[in-house]
């Protein structure tokens, strides 16, 4: 396909040609940034995390008296434990994405200077079995191994500690975690066991850093135990769930007894970026139908106007699909230039954005798909009215206007 | 001759229907996007306590570590240990000031087989009501002695009465809450600001509910083991539970300022009282910061980052729609290039023509407009429906509607300028010679 006439009549047409550039730019640009921000909110809502998500349903006790919490939990549990399709069930202080940050500082010598800061869980025995915990080294509890309550407060000490791998690494660089201690104010934790990665309560709060940091200790029954951890077949969630509420309601008159599914607790953490990916696929989708519309508004004008010209060309010899071709080159040059001006766009937006808001440099890739799909939007676009061009009949020359 | 211009405007759109729909139908989503989100965005940025903002001020200081610290850079924390907001409140330097801190307690039903309910609340000191003019239905707050001595006195919401005693005065009478028994002095009225400036930081909601639903002193909840909802400690804890001598801070404090010498008279004040703090060896950095109510919003970002890309993201999107509307508009006005020789042959001059394309382009803005206002309702609609906590604030008030349409003029006015300055620029001879 010759391309110099082509280049001739746009100079003709400088104005509609530069906002069809401008316009494919701006979307290009949009695009870009736009499918990068869908990317990673959908990377943060599939975070992994080593626990049994699909069997947990999670009941809270909130409000019960302290004192009686000794006998009042082993209670509580025996009861759960009797409802059908339980196969484990646990109390804890808080749960990975609960939204209740509860960090604490840790150096690896008895005067470190330097804290990591972590997500602290408290398990009550067999609190490892109803989450589910994967164990990659190392052992879980042993039953003689459940603190007394002085531990919560971090004034006991000797205890043992499970740690994430994630965290492991962090602690102890290159080395084995296994049997290693960790102190804060005077008081110092053996880890027995190396688990996967568990999310923290907030990752979003703890950062990029403590996202997967999440340290567990054994802990007796205890008052500030509020979450009754409980594990099921996925099938029988709902049912457990229902059941737990009614029975713990009846235990705990004076309590106020909530509960969740733990697919439910995650749902809800990641509400947020869920709604935000919607809003942006929808701010894409329509942008881009607009650009299309324009394309074909402004390329549907240029038919119309060129119809005699068409007609010669149809005249003295040229074929449909020449003329069919002709508008696909034209729409793909004015394509081009605007993917280039607008990558060189996207690319601004994102160093912009990297400055006023928390967004990553965006990965190179991002330009060249955005600007394949702008060529491809561009030349769909431009198929109809080409080929109502490519219909115009060569005796259309003939005519007088 | 304006009517005239209309009548042309009116036949023009008329005859390109397809077209006519496409401008319209462009402007208005990109409009209906952008009044969406700056409704969003104005909602969230707005100004919580109108008549007194400008005289709220937000101290600070820093007992953090040497440790880390870049003088004049880094910022002091948002929050306060006891002993320096103690220390500040007890000064008296200000016209009112208060301590703030949020709980959360446990309600007793007053009805028998009902469930207790947990409801949000605020720890805090006498002059609070009066410093943020919380209104009182019933009753009023708390003295400065019931903050001295520690007593079960409690505030509570418009809501929390309705719900407890049916709306009724309730002054005088006693709830439950977190197993002790508290005596109602005050009810306020619906007391909601957005934001909730005063929780921010602490550890609460930003946006949206009915506020907080009770409000108790500060030392009956330190007394009660009524923690707070955050606390940042900077030193190692040896009992967290004894706040009042923790090296933890928790508290926000507040002070009213009349006046700019009142201002720098307390700005003086507090950082002496940080000078004061090295040479005595229990700070070691000096920094203060007192904020105006609106500074402490900024400073504390609290307009979400999302609905700000959002409000970015529809601006772009608009941008990109009245490019489309000048590029349909420009089509429109050149296929009729014969049409304008013939009136300028006639005897229209260059500013007749572009007064009538600037009509039409000024129709078509106000149609756009009226779409786009469709469009935006819609868009708040599913906004109200998202898990956002300031989603039920989303409304259309009576200066975005004002706004919508001005945004559409200006944006199809905009667009037009080029088609009709290239119609005007027809030179009417070539023109009629073709036909």
């Amino acid at each position: 396909m010759e391309i110099r006439p082509i280049l001739a009549s746009l100079r003709k047409h400088r104005i509609p040609a530069m906002l069809i550039v401008l316009e494919i730019a701006l979307a290009c640009a949009v695009l870009c940034n736009a499918v990068f921000m869908i990317g990673q909110r959908l990377d943060d809502i599939g975070w992994p995390n080593a626990i049994d998500e699909q069997g947990i349903s999670v009941v809270s006790v909130n409000g019960a008296d302290p004192k009686l919490a000794a006998s009042d939990i082993p209670r509580d549990l025996a009861a759960l434990r009797g409802i059908a399709g339980v196969t484990a069930a646990a109390a804890a202080t808080s749960m990975p994405l609960d939204r209740n940050p509860a960090l604490s500082s840790f150096t690896t010598t008895p005067d470190g200077k330097t804290t990591v800061n972590t997500s602290i869980y408290f398990l009550g025995s067999g609190g490892e079995q109803a989450l589910g915990l994967r164990l990659l080294e190392g052992r879980f509890f042993n039953a003689d191994e459940y603190a007394d309550s002085g531990f919560k407060d971090f004034n006991s000490t000797g205890h043992v500690m499970l740690v994430t791998q994630r965290d492991a690494q962090r602690l102890w660089p290159g080395q084995d975690a296994l049997g290693k201690t960790l102190y804060t104010n005077g008081n110092s934790w053996t880890v027995v066991g190396v688990i996967a990665d568990v999310l923290a309560q907030d990752p979003n709060f703890s950062g990029p850093g403590g996202r997967y940091s999440s340290v567990f200790f054994p802990l007796h029954p205890d008052g500030v135990m509020g979450d009754y951890v409980l594990r099921s077949a996925p099938q029988d969630r709902a049912r457990v769930l229902r059941e737990a509420r009614r029975a713990l309601g009846r235990l705990e008159v004076g309590a106020v007894v909530d509960g969740a599914t733990y697919a439910g607790m995650r749902g809800d953490y990641f509400a947020d970026a869920r709604s935000m990916v919607w809003m942006l696929l929808l701010v894409c989708v329509v942008m881009l139908a607009v650009t299309a519309f324009g394309i074909v508004g402004l390329t549907s004008f240029w038919v119309g106007q060129r119809r005699r010209q068409i007609g010669i060309r149809r005249a003295v010899g040229a074929t449909r699909s020449h003329i069919l071709q002709y508008f696909q080159t034209e729409n793909f040059l004015l394509g081009t230039a605007g993917v280039v001006l607008g990558m060189v766009l996207a690319f601004g937006i994102n160093l912009y954005l990297m400055q006023s808001y928390e967004i990553a440099r965006m990965p190179w890739y991002y330009l060249p798909v955005s600007a394949v799909a702008m060529w491809v939007l561009g030349q769909l676009s431009v198929l109809a009215p080409a080929l109502r061009a490519s219909n115009v009949p060569p005796v259309v020359a003939t005519r007088s206007v | 001759m304006f009517g005239y211009y209309m009548d042309l405007a009116l036949r023009s759109l008329k005859r390109h229907k397809v077209l006519t729909t496409l401008m319209v139908l462009s402007l208005a989503l990109g409009i209906g996007a952008c009044i969406t989100t700056t409704t969003v965005l104005r909602l969230l940025s707005g100004d919580p306590l109108p008549q007194k903002s400008s005289q709220l001020f937000y101290a600070q200081v820093d007992p953090n570590a040497k440790e880390g610290y870049i003088a004049g850079q880094t910022e002091p924390p948002s929050t306060m240990t006891y002993v320096d907001a103690m220390f500040l409140l007890h000064a008296h330097r200000a016209k009112r000031q208060a301590a703030v801190a949020l709980t959360s307690g446990k309600i007793a039903p007053q009805r028998a087989n009902e469930r207790p309910f947990y409801s949000d609340g605020v720890q805090t000191t006498a002059d609070f009501f009066g410093l943020f003019g919380a209104p009182f239905e019933y009753g009023s707050g708390w003295t400065a002695a019931d903050d001295e001595g520690g007593s079960q006195v409690i505030v509570i919401a418009s809501f929390l009465n309705q719900k407890l005693f049916g709306g009724a005065n309730s002054v005088g009478k006693t709830i439950r809450m977190n197993d002790h028994d508290f005596r109602i002095v005050g009810v306020l009225k619906p007391w909601s600001p957005q934001p909730r400036f005063y929780a921010l930081d602490l550890g609460g909601h930003d946006y949206g509910g009915d506020g907080d639903a009770m409000f108790l002193p500060l030392k009956t909840a330190m007394d009660l083991k009524m923690g707070p909802q955050d606390i940042e400690c900077y030193d190692s804890v040896t009992d967290v539970n004894n706040l009042a001598a923790a090296p933890c801070m928790w508290l926000g404090v507040w002070v009213e300022l009349p006046d700019q010498a009142a201002v720098a008279d307390y700005r003086t004040f507090l950082a002496n009282y940080a000078r004061q703090q090295v040479a005595q060896g229990r700070f070691s950095r000096d920094e203060t910061a007192l904020l105006d109510l609106m500074g402490w919003l900024r400073d504390q970002q609290v307009v979400p980052d999302d609905v700000r890309l959002q409000a970015g993201l529809a601006y772009g999107f608009l941008l990109i729609c009245v490019l489309n509307t000048v590029g349909l508009l420009l089509a429109k006005c050149l296929r009729r290039s014969r049409e304008i020789g013939v009136r300028r042959a006639l005897g229209a001059t260059r500013g007749a023509i572009f007064g009538q394309f600037m009509v039409e382009a000024g129709i078509v803005g106000l149609v756009g407009g009226l779409l786009g206002l469709g469009f935006a309702e819609l868009g708040l609609f599913g906004i109200r429906h998202q898990p956002a906590e300031y989603a039920s604030l989303a409304h259309l008030d009576l200066s975005m509607f004002v706004f919508t349409f001005v945004v559409a003029l200006v944006a199809s006015l905009i667009a037009g300028l080029l088609p009709a300055w290239r119609a005007c620029a027809v030179a009417p001879a070539p023109q009629l010679k073709a036909s």
